[in-house]
């Protein structure tokens, strides 16, 4: 049975303080309804749990390392475990939730799965437990992000599911989700949405947190073997809509330890106009069916975000975290485009590991926060960056020239 | 009692409403719309307050948004348009959005202003029941405005009643499952589904909206209902004809009421 720690979940109506809750139109209702009513007694069932774990150990590739990168932890000046997500079965955390969800799917009796991507790292993973557990699978995605992220949809379509190109609005995660939600409208009683972060109305910040808390929980043991501590000093993630960061942080939220750094992707900084960093920029208001923080016009027109990560370009942030924001029980940290891609740099040159854009966040943010040397950080690691070489060779090339021009 | 409770109390049979977006598709349309709606007998009108990410809607509405937002259209915009009209036009109004943009307006200042400015009712498809129960309903109240709430072929009869017990004006019928725009013809399916709301005996009238396109399907709704609602394929009449008036025109021809 997972660990749940009571601090880290939200009322029965969903609601993390004031965020959260389930603002959908009436043509949503029932299925919300449905896997609200569902949702505890499937997952602590006996027969999801050992399904669960089964798939988790033995194709996933859980638990996934905890690295202590001994280069890493020169440059920083303190003690730096890489928890491996990268290392999971397609290549980050987003397999956890996928297959946690699609079992639930099974056990609704669901005969579709739809998706909505970002990077496409959850479409990815949806593709892929779709195959294993043969479940025709639909995946929607913003068609600027099918343009930079182009290998995954290769994946996808490999993987024998449908990838839908978005064009609405800004064409990338936040319209994704709408057309997602709007085909769920459209064909509500067969089919399951698998929501791929800690957003959307509730149950899904809830079931998609708990489903990813097994990184926390593989922290804690792993920790605990290595250092004789149940709990690090720090927990670094990145966060766009938080399901990574949900789950590194779920069974250290309010223990009194444990600092959790959230790291947002600031795209050209905070203040350029040109950025996704929700907890800096964003104020309450309704993205996809939950009261969170987002960026908004004064007219509460949701605007578009902006970041060269397309898994952290998204104008909200589950309500989760936001309200660990406003508690102070975390505290977020912004990283520009150009800072992400110094992470890259400095991760895969000290540790011989290329990480995902997104992630890179993370390892910037590292030199951000006041670390001492006896401090003990866990970075998860959340994905790697074979999706992302395209942009990588783009942005080092132009980075040469500009050198070479000097 | 406001304006459209008049009306509903009035006429029981063969409702007709109109939905379109404000600020489409120009920015000042809204007048034009109405006077066109009043002189051709439509029964109400709703009002679409544009939102950038209408979850319940089909392309239709969700572009008729894009571009009255991008025509500058907002909600206190709005609320000066329909001031400056105030008591020129006899129509009810409802006005229908999103909660996002309302709460950024300010709740209680948005139901002030709306009821100030000639609304019966506001039509808000994201607002959770509950919540309504334990903090809008008292504003509606205040204000003398309707809440009108949405049931689908999905919502239970146990939530129909409670939805009924609720109403003070009507319930809106959405005809099947689905985003606005996606319906072509009523079924089977539509008319068993408004059976089966007949034979529930609510005391609120019922108008159904979504797919309403054709003769066929307003009569459909005429019979097995009160009344019907035309949303997309209105917008699209008024993106395809120069004025209001001939895309008024256009529609009533469609719906064969001309």
């Amino acid at each position: 049975m997972t660990h749940l720690n009571p601090k880290a979940l939200p009322n029965e109506r969903g609601y993390y303080g004031p965020f959260g809750g389930a603002y959908i139109p009436e043509m949503l209702y029932p299925n919300v309804e449905e896997l609200k009513t569902n949702y505890i007694p499937i997952l602590e069932s006996e027969k999801f749990q050992k399904d669960f774990h089964k798939l988790l150990k033995d194709y996933v590739g859980r638990p996934t390392p905890l690295y202590l990168a001994g280069n890493l932890s020169e440059m920083v000046g303190a003690k730096i475990y890489l928890k491996r997500e990268d290392l999971c079965h397609t290549g980050a955390h987003k397999l956890n939730n996928v297959v946690g969800q699609a079992l639930m799917a099974k056990h609704l009796g669901k005969k579709r799965i739809i998706a909505e991507t970002g990077a496409g790292q959850h479409g990815v993973a949806s593709a892929t437990v779709c195959a294993l557990l043969r479940l025709p699978c639909t995946v929607f995605m913003g068609s600027k992000d099918m343009a930079r992220q182009k290998p995954n949809v290769m994946r996808m379509r490999m993987l024998g599911a449908e990838v839908i190109p978005v064009e609405s609005g800004s064409k990338s995660l936040k319209d994704a989700t709408n057309e997602a939600i709007r085909y769920w409208i459209n064909n509500p009683s067969e089919t399951h949405y698998i929501i791929g972060s800690t957003i959307g109305p509730h149950p899904y910040p809830d079931l998609v947190a708990r489903l990813q808390s097994v990184i926390s929980d593989e922290i804690a043991e792993q920790l605990q073997r290595q250092e004789g501590i149940d709990a690090p000093t720090h927990v670094v993630a990145c966060a766009g809509g938080g399901s990574n960061a949900a789950g590194a942080f779920f069974r250290f939220i309010g223990n009194g330890k444990t600092i959790l750094v959230g790291a947002e992707a600031a795209g050209e900084g905070v203040d350029s106009g040109l950025t996704a960093a929700t907890i800096a920029k964003g104020t309450p208001g309704i993205i996809h069916g939950c009261k969170t923080l987002l960026m908004q016009t004064l007219d509460g027109q949701v605007e578009e975000a902006h970041s060269i990560s397309a898994g952290l370009d998204y104008p909200g942030i589950g309500p989760m975290h936001a309200w660990l924001a406003k508690e102070n029980l975390a505290q977020f940290v912004p990283v520009t485009d150009k800072e992400a891609m110094e992470g890259v740099k400095t991760l895969t040159r000290a540790e011989g590991i290329i990480p995902a854009l997104e992630t890179a966040h993370a390892i910037t943010a590292l030199f951000k926060i006041n670390l001492k040397k006896e401090d003990i950080v866990v970075v998860n690691l959340s994905g790697r960056g074979d999706k992302d070489l395209d942009t990588y060779q783009e942005y080092f090339k132009n980075e040469e020239a500009q050198l070479n021009a000097v | 009692m406001n304006p459209l409770q008049t009306l509903l109390a009035r006429k029981k049979k063969n409702l007709l409403s109109l939905f379109f977006t404000a600020g489409f598709p120009y920015l000042e349309s809204a007048e034009d719309i109405i006077a066109a709606a009043e002189e051709a007998g439509v029964d109400f009108l709703e009002v679409g307050m544009p939102y950038s990410d209408p979850l319940a809607d089909g392309p239709v509405i969700q572009q008729s948004s894009t571009k009255a937002i991008a025509n500058g259209m907002t909600i206190p915009l709005l609320f000066e348009q329909m001031a400056k009209i105030r008591g020129k036009y006899e129509i009810p109004l409802l006005l229908m959005g999103y909660l996002n943009p309302v709460l950024q307006y300010g709740t209680e200042k948005f139901f002030e202003k709306a009821a100030e400015n000639g609304a019966s009712g506001i039509i808000l498809p994201d607002l959770p029941m509950d919540e309504y129960q334990e903090e809008y309903e008292q504003l509606f109240q205040k204000y003398n405005l309707s809440m009108i709430f949405l049931v689908t072929p999905q919502t239970s009869d146990e939530r129909i009643k409670k939805i009924d017990s609720l109403s003070n004006a009507f319930i809106y019928v959405v005809s099947s499952a689905a985003t606005t725009g996606k319906q072509q013809d009523f079924g089977q399916a539509q008319q068993d589904y408004f059976k089966r709301l007949q034979a529930m005996n609510l005391k609120s009238p019922m108008i159904a909206g979504f797919g309403i396109h054709n003769h066929q399907t307003l009569q459909q709704a005429w019979e097995g209902l009160n009344g019907a609602i035309c949303g997309s394929a209105f917008l699209k009449k008024l993106e395809q004809n120069p004025t209001p008036k001939d895309a008024m025109a256009m529609l009533m021809k469609d719906l064969g009421l001309q």
